[in-house]
């Protein structure tokens, strides 16, 4: 059953992204060009996404678990820090300079040529980035 | 279908509820940055120490993803296929994506983890997060299209 929700979720998501234009770069653009002809577009996707999540967060609230888990995704942590605040910025700059976030670039592999490749290989790789000289550390200590 | 606020609406509530479903199923953040990342992990066994089932599943939500993403986009595509206008060349969409893999990393989500699921929580992370994200991609398309050259 899990399998078959997480395939569901999936064929819903990737719809929903294309349908919605956020897998459309220049869409995604226009929306954030407050300078130039503005795409509201966006404002719509979250305006269709948000109240839907706020009722299943209040949902899960009344829930004792969820229906295949045995806990609910834990609180937020507190921490405003630097990690936050300068990889939010990271990712701004790069979807600003692409049009893609992770989502979307997932989505518009099937279509979207050797752009989304090219952006969603680069995505992988700095995903693993971050942790991969303490992986290499830990690789390197395991084998000698 | 047109128009682009109406089919916007509608991604949106089918985005929502596949974060919805994903929530009260399985009990999960549909933050697409980790799924992604706990599926490459478990495909590659770059382990991170998840659980193998997890990992399977993490898989099998962006193969879904991946493939309907695709047939949506043939079948409400012209006749000569899906258009995709990427915004810049390959060596900036190259760019972009490491640093977007970065920072989505470092920041723990990306547009569906916080944008949708944390501000729907209000998570003082999540809005913080959001905030930033958004204002630098404002920024950088203000630059990028009207501040040089």
């Amino acid at each position: 059953m899990r399998m078959a929700t997480a395939a569901l979720d999936g064929v819903l998501f990737g719809a929903g992204l294309v349908i919605s234009g956020m897998a459309d770069p220049m869409r995604v653009l226009g929306f954030f060009d407050v300078l130039g002809a503005w795409d509201p577009t966006l404002a719509f996707v979250m305006g269709g996404a948000a109240p839907v999540m706020a009722a299943a967060w209040a949902l899960l609230g009344r829930m004792a678990t969820p229906v295949f888990a045995d806990a609910g995704p834990g609180a937020p942590g507190a921490a405003i820090d630097a990690r936050l605040v300068g990889g939010a910025a990271l990712f701004g700059l790069g979807w600003g300079l692409s049009g893609l976030c992770p989502g979307p670039a997932v989505a518009a592999l099937g279509y979207g040529g050797a752009a989304a490749w090219v952006f969603f290989l680069a995505l992988a790789a700095g995903l693993f980035a971050p942790a991969a000289p303490a992986w290499l550390a830990r690789r390197m200590a395991a084998s000698s | 279908m047109d128009p682009a606020w109406l089919n916007g609406l509608l991604g949106g509530v089918m985005i929502g509820g596949a974060a919805a479903i994903l929530l009260l199923g399985a009990g999960r953040i549909a933050g697409v940055s980790g799924l992604l990342r706990e599926a490459l992990a478990s495909a590659f066994s770059l382990g991170s120490g998840s659980e193998p089932r997890r990992g399977g599943e993490a898989i099998m939500f962006i193969l879904a993803l991946a493939l309907s993403g695709a047939a949506v986009a043939y079948a409400s595509a012209p006749a000569d296929g899906p258009r995709f206008a990427a915004p810049a060349g390959l060596g900036t969409m190259a760019f972009a994506g490491l640093i977007v893999g970065v920072g989505v990393r470092l920041g723990n989500g990306c547009t569906s983890g916080h944008g949708v699921c944390g501000l729907a929580r209000v998570s003082k992370r999540s809005i913080v997060a959001t905030a930033v994200f958004m204002a630098t991609c404002a920024a950088t398309v203000a630059i990028t299209r009207h501040g040089l050259g």
